[in-house]
């Protein structure tokens, strides 16, 4: 096979990979998903910050992170619209225990928890605001006798 | 230091465009070309922002607004590492080196400019998580 002819092959076959993946990452990306009850708790010594007195949004950044700022705007404006809930940003890098605990493998990721510290939802990617509203309606109607 | 988005997403087409030729033409100049831009990018001095800055901003008129510039620099030096080993798959005559690496920095560069996503920066906290001796 000639030269020009690979890499024309080569070509179609990374665009269309990029394609299914770009596709894939925004009908995908920041969706909130429910989080499996075994899940274990997270103490405030785990984070070095208070729980919120209702629920927590645990959220994992870092420096070379796009959507990070678009994220903290999303979840400082809800925090500070819902009482009770406590916005907690963590810089992976310097917490790579918790990113290895809870499994991050992308940043933004956040962790809905509630007034336990139970994580009950998570997202990777930049989440919706009215996705996070509703994980935090979730989050808060768990009583404290509910376990 | 802070960046215009709309430059970032500029960059990435004129990227994709210039990835595409290499693995058309099998042109190894084109690559160095590129990975010189690339550098260029770490050091924040794009060559393609520069385009940008000259001859498409002034048509835009001015950004609604800015994003911290250390993501797409970061992005940039991935560039530079696949855009090296290209050349050196190049310069050795490995074929499939040459092509795996330039394509892999093609899909970097399409990502970004057909969809805003910036693969370097999610490779990011991968490559953190795999160096614990490196734990601050």
């Amino acid at each position: 096979m000639s030269q020009a002819m690979t890499g024309l092959l080569v070509l179609c076959a990374t665009l269309a990979a990029g394609l299914i993946v770009g596709l894939t990452m925004r009908r995908r990306g920041g969706a909130v998903r429910a989080v499996r009850s075994d899940m274990d708790v997270v103490a405030a010594g785990d984070l070095g910050a208070e729980l919120g007195e209702r629920a927590t949004l645990v959220q994992f950044s870092t420096a070379f992170c796009q959507p990070c700022r678009a994220t903290r705007r999303v979840l400082s404006e809800v925090s500070g619209m819902v009482p009770g809930v406590r916005h907690v940003e963590i810089d992976a890098e310097s917490r790579l225990d918790l990113v290895r605990r809870f499994d991050v493998m992308r940043t933004p990721t956040v962790l809905v928890l509630d007034h336990q510290g139970r994580v009950v939802k998570r997202a990777s990617g930049q989440p919706r605001r009215a996705d996070v509203i509703a994980a935090l309606g979730l989050a808060a109607s768990q009583e404290p006798d509910a376990t | 230091m802070q960046v215009d988005p709309r430059s970032t997403r500029f960059s990435a087409v004129i990227t994709t465009v210039v990835l595409a030729l290499v693995l058309l033409t099998g042109n190894a100049w084109l690559l160095l070309a590129q990975g010189v831009v690339f550098a260029l990018g770490v050091a924040g001095a794009s060559p393609y922002g520069l385009i940008f800055r000259r001859l498409v901003r002034p048509r835009l008129g001015p950004p609604a607004e800015l994003e911290d510039s250390t993501p797409p620099r970061f992005a940039q030096g991935v560039g530079l590492v696949f855009a090296l080993a290209g050349l050196i798959g190049f310069a050795a005559q490995i074929t499939v080196l040459a092509l795996v690496a330039t394509a892999a920095a093609l899909l970097a560069a399409f990502l970004n400019a057909a969809f805003g996503f910036c693969l370097g920066c999610e490779m990011y906290l991968i490559i953190r998580r795999l160096m614990p001796a490196a734990t601050r």
